[in-house]
């Protein structure tokens, strides 16, 4: 069974007023435990306004959510069950910080959740080791760390609610590409040690194409599709008319077939388009050195 | 919740109103209160109402909108109509008790209750039509003649443009920081008062951190881009005044005349 779903999902913003603007227009999908879906769309594509959906931050205009088979709109307890089940990290987390120590402001998703003190202590520091937070900093202000340190604690503090469904908005934006590195890897890290599915939002093809099991696109309110990486990649020339990136190593398979050295369509990170590459060469008769 | 606010917002639009120069549109805006607070009948009263009437048509914003900026100053008109029904002595229609009601406070409640909406409903008119930077720069202008007995009028009217410039963004800010906080369970709406306020800490917190991180960032903006004050600064768009301006002024001293003759005659 899909562990999210939705139905004719349709959220329409500003309603009776100049500014009204359909944000996302009859979306249907479904997704299955334990992927790690990358969700890419231009800035306006309505994918923002999708995630808060999923945890019923929004309410639909019209439509339906069904997170593990159930409505979340059924009645006030299960949409509140779901902000547990289902936990989303804002744009720029760092910015909801509050607590005076690391470890309060991890805390304070268990602590809403009613759990008891040892195991509220025992996830946050299980949960400061999986993002790389020392015990010497759970201590500490978090205004006094960088803000590649505030970013991993923000996120740590909804990972911490171990939600079923992890939903990430944008968590490397302004980050250097170590720091984003960094980050990707945790999320990673996260989706294997807890089995859980996670959905991460992102206009950088480079960072999905990275972790993503499958991709979701969308456009102008609505999804383009929802595929596994290669497949969507190899729709290269759609996605750069929707404004969007596809990775650099992709865009170089494609010059070189343009060149007439058609290698492969599917390529979209560098381990495999070396491995490609080699057969490819190998198949020519070059020799190579080593 | 917040997205509610409609007391000060601008309406964008092209109408004749939208298009008067705002100078005057603040002038005319006190002519209309001065005519409002003349008004000593209700045949003063219904004409202050038919030149509201008259704007809202001409400035083409929906009626919608205007009974909604009403809603939030319904507790005001039962206040007053409440002290004006119970405490103005004339002649008793119903008693019981020590409550009486009188015909004259009947009359006057009603009075007062349709000069507060004509009041709110035809001032809002000026901020909804005249967007947040104009107004300002009229207010600038109106009153640079005090600027001769060195109040600082520039500095007062780029301190407000800056406040109604952020007004948006913080009410934006406060959403998202509502949204991060109820994402990770936080409970805004149930409990007594004192669990309420505790549970404003976690937004209160981030928003005061986040308004000092742009007022800082404005600041250096401002800065670098040389700012320095009133002095040699010159506009991009210059207020320009026409005869549709001076035909609406005309309009709404002729609407005095005929209120301040109501009261004469009535």
């Amino acid at each position: 069974m899909a562990i999210i779903k939705t139905e004719d999902l349709t959220y329409v913003y500003s309603a009776g007023t100049p500014f009204e603007k359909k944000a996302i227009d009859s979306l249907n999908i479904e997704i299955e435990e334990g992927e790690l879906v990358g969700i890419i769309g231009h800035t306006g594509s309505g994918k923002s306004t999708f995630i808060q959906h999923l945890n019923g931050l929004l309410k639909p205009t019209s439509g339906k959510i069904y997170i593990d088979g159930t409505d979340i709109w059924q009645d006030k307890q299960t949409t509140l069950e779901t902000r547990f089940k289902v936990g989303l990290v804002f744009q720029y987390p760092e910015y909801q910080i509050f607590e005076e120590t690391v470890y309060k402001d991890i805390a304070f998703g268990p602590k809403n959740m009613g759990l008891s003190d040892e195991e509220i202590d025992k996830r946050v520091r299980e949960t400061a080791k999986l993002v790389e937070i020392s015990d010497e900093q759970l201590e500490k202000s978090p205004f006094e760390l960088s803000g590649g340190q505030k970013r991993r604690v923000a996120i740590a503090g909804v990972m911490a609610m171990r939600p079923k469904v992890l939903i990430l908005d944008e968590p490397c934006a302004g980050l250097d590409p170590k720091g984003r590195d960094r980050i990707l890897d945790r999320i990673r890290e996260y989706h294997k040690e807890y089995n859980s599915t996670v959905l991460l939002v992102s206009h950088s093809m480079e960072d999905v194409a990275k972790i993503a099991t499958k991709i979701l696109v969308m456009n102008n309110s609505s999804i383009v599709c929802y595929d596994e990486p290669p497949k969507v990649f190899g729709m290269a020339d759609e996605i750069a008319k929707m404004g969007l990136d596809i990775p650099q190593i992709t865009k170089v398979f494609n010059a070189l077939k343009e060149k007439g050295y058609h290698i492969a369509d599917d390529v979209y990170t560098v381990p495999y388009a070396l491995k490609k590459l080699l057969s490819y060469l190998d198949e020519k008769g070059v020799k190579l050195d080593a | 919740m917040l997205k509610d606010i409609t007391i000060g917002q601008f309406f964008p639009g092209n109408s004749i109103v939208h298009r008067l120069d705002p100078r005057f549109k603040i002038v005319i805006t006190g002519v209309f209160i001065t005519f409002l607070f003349c008004a000593e009948n209700f045949y003063g009263i219904l004409f202050g109402m038919l030149f509201v009437a008259l704007t809202v048509l001409l400035s083409k914003i929906p009626i919608k909108m205007i009974f909604k900026g009403m809603k939030s100053i319904i507790p005001l008109i039962i206040f007053t109509s409440v002290l004006n029904i119970f405490f103005i002595e004339g002649e008793i229609l119903f008693s019981w008790q020590f409550i009486k009601i009188t015909k004259e406070g009947l009359e006057t409640s009603l009075f007062m209750i349709l000069r507060i909406i004509c009041l709110i409903s035809g001032t809002s008119l000026l901020t909804y039509t005249t967007s947040p930077i104009t107004l300002t720069d009229a207010i600038e202008q109106l009153l640079s003649p005090l600027k001769k007995v060195k109040m600082p009028v520039h500095e007062f009217a780029m301190m407000m443009t800056i406040a109604l410039r952020f007004i948006p963004t913080l009410i934006e800010e406060t959403d998202k920081i509502m949204s991060a906080q109820k994402a990770r369970g936080a409970d805004l709406e149930t409990g007594g008062l004192i669990k309420r306020a505790k549970a404003l800490v976690p937004i209160l917190i981030p928003l005061f951190v986040s308004a000092f991180r742009r007022a800082e960032e404005l600041a250096v903006a401002m800065e670098c881009r040389c700012y320095r004050g009133d002095e040699g600064r010159t506009r991009l768009k210059q207020l320009k005044s026409g005869g549709k301006d001076y035909i609406a002024l005309a309009l709404s001293l002729f609407f005095l005349d005929v209120v301040i003759f109501f009261n004469c005659i009535f």
